[in-house]
């Protein structure tokens, strides 16, 4: 291990990891907004959730270089294109929030949802006042898997060139250089961590009550 | 259409079908590695995940442990192994076993642990000993949880056994890679293509062999911890009674 490494080339691992962090952190975003109809419409309606489920399944299931690689087929893009990477991690992370998504609208108990129509709430206020709100717990919990795996996964997009902290895998083990596949980990490993008690903290925030039902701060 | 007829064309050439390169070839090394690194992981993880759950001793280092190896980037770890110990079957068998133990680790856990705790007492008052109750009660009852670990451990290493290739081994990641190395697309599609099956193919013979091992005494075991978003067809929900709801165990019993 030469760690004087570290100091000498921090604009380029700052500069990986930036990218890492839009990456991976872009596609959360992406996926969420477009997981949230999604998972309402496989909560209410039993067709759509036949559908949507297994399907989501079957995405999760593809690996992700072979995503990487056949995405810019299929989009049109070149494959040393960042846009690959961001587009198949969105894939992730919607195949995996929309099943969090119908999950946490079931798990809002329907006396609550029943109370809320009895005062008057139409259906679209109704979802966004009092069934999305009750459903963060259960949401965030999915959310935190899809921030943790993205971040791991950018890293394999080195292979096709574009992997932010995941290039420094790659550049080291052509150079036959552990210190810098080390940092990558090290410093992957972090974000990751660092991600996830973020969302935990944020979702503790926004879900007072949570912890003022039960002691135990599950719901 | 254009590269699916270019995929068709590749997988279609008689040539890449035979000898030490061609597609038969490659998917036996695929599962060479792949199913050695999972069996190696469940001669790891159950045990381990089985003595947890049943003795509730040190279940916050499993959970931890789980959620800390989800964060490790698979490539920078098979690449670092293979910078510590040369190119061979072991850095490889060694990264997969990683990446396959914290999944089975915690679904053996978390099915023990969520066995009913009414059946193992009547277990245990019927005078089983501690080591009959957890392998004729317990592992029996919490196969859906532990066989869903299974699944999931076996898919992560079929992927991760494609990016193998990169340092230098078999499998279909060559296609990948040798594909991306020369730019050869529809190689790199149809390998894309080949990895992406066999997860499928996988994925499927393992949900019918959980399908036929599972008891169907079981089968809505599943719907206790996660929640089935199907309220009128899910046979654990004892209905809307306001004392059910505050209190999930209840809920959770089975019929």
């Amino acid at each position: 291990m030469i760690w004087s490494w570290i100091p000498r080339n921090g604009d380029l691992i700052l500069g990986l990891l930036g990218q890492h962090l839009v990456l991976a952190l872009v596609p959360v975003v992406v996926g969420l907004v477009l997981a949230v109809p999604l998972g309402w419409l496989a909560n209410r309606s039993r067709a759509a959730r036949s559908v949507l489920i297994p399907s989501a399944g079957v995405l999760y299931t593809i690996p992700s270089l072979v995503l990487f690689i056949v995405l810019p087929g299929i989009l049109g893009t070149q494959i040393l294109d960042p846009v690959n990477v961001v587009v198949a991690l969105i894939v992730y992370t919607v195949a995996l929030l929309v099943r969090s998504v119908a999950d946490a609208l079931a798990a809002v108990p329907a006396m609550v949802v029943a109370a809320a129509t009895a005062m008057g709430f139409k259906p679209a206020r109704r979802f966004l006042a009092v069934e999305f709100p009750l459903s963060v717990p259960v949401l965030v919990a999915g959310l935190r898997v899809a921030t943790v795996s993205n971040i791991s996964l950018v890293s394999i997009g080195a292979v096709i060139g574009i992997g932010g902290l995941g290039q420094l895998f790659t550049d080291g083990y052509q150079r036959n250089f552990p210190t810098e596949i080390v940092t990558g980990i090290g410093l992957s490993m972090l974000l990751a961590l660092l991600a996830d008690a973020a969302l935990l903290g944020l979702g503790r925030a926004i879900t007072p009550w949570s912890r003022a039902a039960s002691p135990r701060g599950t719901a | 259409m254009n590269l699916l007829a270019q995929i068709v064309g590749w997988l279609g050439d008689p040539q890449h079908w035979s000898g030490p390169t061609g597609i038969p070839a490659r998917v036996l090394e695929h599962l060479e590695y792949s199913g050695l690194a999972v069996l190696l992981g469940v001669l790891v993880a159950v045990p381990i995940g089985a003595l947890v759950g049943h003795t509730g001793r040190g279940g916050f280092l499993i959970v931890g442990l789980a959620n800390g190896l989800r964060a490790l980037p698979d490539l920078g770890l098979l690449i670092l192994l293979v910078l510590l110990v040369g190119i061979g079957l072991l850095p490889v068998v060694v990264a997969l076993l990683v990446l396959a133990v914290p999944p089975l680790l915690a679904g053996t856990y978390a099915g023990v642990r969520n066995v009913d705790a009414s059946v193992v007492d009547a277990a245990r008052g019927m005078g089983m000993r501690e080591r009959e109750i957890l392998l004729k009660v317990e592992l029996p009852n919490s196969l859906p949880l532990l066989l869903g670990g299974l699944r999931a451990a076996t898919l992560q290493v079929i992927a991760t056994a494609a990016v193998a290739a990169y340092v230098s081994f078999g499998g279909l990641g060559r296609f990948l890679i040798d594909g991306l190395s020369v730019r050869d697309y529809p190689q790199m599609a149809a390998g894309a293509v080949l990895v992406a099956v066999l997860a499928l193919v996988v994925e499927a013979i393992l949900a019918g062999v959980q399908r036929a091992v599972v008891s169907p005494g079981l089968r809505s075991g599943g719907a206790r911890i996660r929640p089935s978003g199907d309220p009128e067809n899910d046979p654990t929900r004892l209905g809307d009674d306001p004392a059910d709801l505050s209190n999930p165990e209840m809920a959770g019993v089975n019929p």
